[in-house]
């Protein structure tokens, strides 16, 4: 994809993302647009996955459950949802909640507990090399999600077995639920503890597409250490009253909001 | 029960390369057949529970069968929301192996009692169950299950030498073990305590009275029809685990007893209180609980009188 259409794609995302939740008044709105040029650049160029049902595609894992609307999008953009499977996000017997749930095709692994995806990737990410496959495994996680001792558990077996075919990918917002994540538990120097835990860790600007796609799209053979993409994001990126604010990690828009946050991401 | 689990896990794995065997850092002097035979298909996570369960996950969606290992306590409760989420979640063919339920790591106390692993497995509905009640019985289990679709959890004992009398490693899906049987009394045991319980019957026959003996092996899906059956003809029954009263078969028989409005009372035989403080030997500690055979067979004469 080019670089025109991953913009055109992160647009259609941030769009979705608003849309969606405004439609089902829900919020996690502001997490899923902190995410939405690095699923840009995951579904627009870097995922080598022909069908959603092939078993050697590229695994996807979205750790952070919570911001699974921006996954729908990009599920949608690729054609492997139809319009009312994603404009269903939230309604009565739909597979697209909050959380994405792996009966939906295009969803690898469900997740919505914070701490898990990143052992299911190693995983994947095991088996790939067991099996003899090419294939690479991506766990997007929140930095928040570092406070969950079990992310560490994994790091410390991806490292140790070498799995350089699995890429971690930190949505570093600086945000967590109820605050600041340096007044929560301070997780600094992030670069520094995923490097010192053996992982080739790279730092990016995380609205940055062509930074996000060649950081993660990275040779895979050029270490056998697993890397770590830390993605320097901007919660609630692209609505200007969202970025950097702990409310819009709940809360759902009202009408005049909507209309200016749609208005900013359109254009 | 554990090192016959797992010399037949070998035997499985030289037809199924699927087959893989992962552990928390335990299971020393029973693994190594396994590690020794195919290194390549053997993984030691370290000690990390919870990364195991999950590592098992991504390994059984890409096609393996992964067995886990670790101490029954730490396989299913620190682990519980990664099976939770992941194998159940994604119905997938992961194997958790959790040796010891009951008081069989007994000097080692109360962190290490699997008194409540069963109950909280048995409320997840696509979760399979096996308490084999001796080595026999769990070589039989895992070679009927072991292809089976969704996870399975396998509470096995530690005893490879004993085995209850009568069982000849029998195990049967979707049914009960009937040992014996009797008008009077039903007794009804999950794992190795069944050994005890057999001893119990026939002190009981010896006084006079009739009793049955049956063994619940696949506490889920539990044989609910095979024990409604049972329980329909005989007017007490007597559960008997080495675990909590809540939760494990006690309850299993008593929501079946209620379910079908049988006329059938129910004694409870398990562990009432938390075995927190003194340890001992197992056979101590299962007598501090009314568990050894004399507890059992003096709780059954409160029953029958």
């Amino acid at each position: 994809m080019h670089d025109d259409s991953l913009r055109a794609l992160a647009r259609e995302i941030r769009v979705a993302v608003l849309t969606g939740s405004k439609r089902a008044n829900v919020g996690h709105i502001g997490s899923a647009l902190s995410i939405a040029d690095i699923i840009a650049a995951l579904y627009g160029r870097v995922l080598r996955v022909e069908r959603p049902d092939d078993p050697d595609r590229d695994r996807f894992i979205l750790s952070k459950g919570h911001a699974a609307l921006a996954v729908y999008a990009a599920l949608h953009a690729r054609g492997w949802i139809d319009d009312e499977t994603l404009s269903g996000y939230c309604t009565d017997g739909t597979f697209t909640g909050t959380h994405p749930d792996h009966q939906l095709p295009g969803i690898d692994f469900s997740t919505g507990s914070l701490g898990q995806g990143l052992s299911f990737g190693a995983g994947a990410a095991l088996a790939a090399r067991l099996q003899g496959s090419n294939r690479r495994v991506f766990v997007l996680v929140s930095d928040a999600e570092c406070n969950e001792g079990s992310v560490w558990e994994s790091v410390m077996f991806a490292a140790h077995h070498k799995l350089s075919n699995l890429v971690a990918i930190v949505d570093a917002n600086g945000q967590q639920a109820l605050d600041h994540t340096h007044r929560v538990l301070d997780l600094s120097p992030l670069e520094a503890r995923w490097a010192a835990f053996g992982w080739q860790a790279h730092l990016v600007d995380g609205h940055d597409l062509s930074e996000l796609c060649s950081a993660l799209s990275g040779d895979v053979s050029s270490s056998d250490a697993p890397r770590v993409v830390l993605a320097q994001t901007v919660f609630g990126r692209g609505v200007s009253f969202m970025e950097r604010t702990i409310k819009w990690h709940y809360m759902p828009m009202n009408d005049d909001e909507y209309r200016q946050a749609l208005d900013q991401v359109s254009h | 029960m554990r090192k016959a689990f797992i010399r037949t896990l070998v035997d499985l794995a030289e037809d199924d390369e699927r087959i893989l065997l992962l552990t928390g850092d335990l299971g020393y002097t029973v693994i190594e057949p396994f590690a020794e035979r195919f290194p390549r298909r053997f993984f030691n996570v370290g000690v990390a529970e919870q990364n195991l369960v999950g590592i098992a996950t991504g390994l059984a969606e890409a096609g393996y069968i992964p067995f886990v290992y670790s101490i029954a306590t730490f396989a299913v409760m620190r682990a519980y929301e990664f099976i939770r989420n992941g194998p159940l979640a994604h119905g997938l063919p992961v194997r958790i192996i959790g040796i010891g339920g009951g008081f069989e790591y007994p000097s080692a106390g109360f962190t290490h009692y699997a008194v409540d692993d069963v109950g909280v497995m048995r409320v997840q509905p696509r979760l399979t169950i096996i308490a084999p009640a001796d080595h026999q019985q769990a070589v039989s289990a895992l070679r009927a299950t072991w292809r089976q679709a969704g996870p399975i959890y396998y509470r096995l004992g530690k005893d490879d030498v004993n085995t209850v009398s009568g069982l000849n490693g029998r195990f049967e899906a979707g049914r009960a073990q009937v040992l014996s049987e009797g008008s009077d009394l039903l007794l009804i045991a999950m794992g190795p305590i069944a050994r005890q319980a057999g001893e119990a019957a026939r002190e009981l026959s010896a006084r006079g009275h009739s009793v049955g003996l049956m063994i619940v092996d696949t506490v889920n899906p539990p044989p609910v029809e095979h024990l409604r059956h049972a329980l329909a003809s005989v007017p007490v029954a007597m559960t008997i685990e080495a675990h909590y009263l809540v939760g494990g078969i006690g309850s299993l028989v008593s929501e079946i007893v209620a379910e079908h409005a049988l006329g059938c009372r129910v004694a409870r035989c398990g562990v009432a209180d938390m075995p927190v403080g003194r340890t001992g030997s197992d056979a101590w500690t299962s007598a501090q609980h009314g568990l050894s055979t004399e507890g059992l067979v003096a709780s059954a004469l409160r029953a029958l009188s």
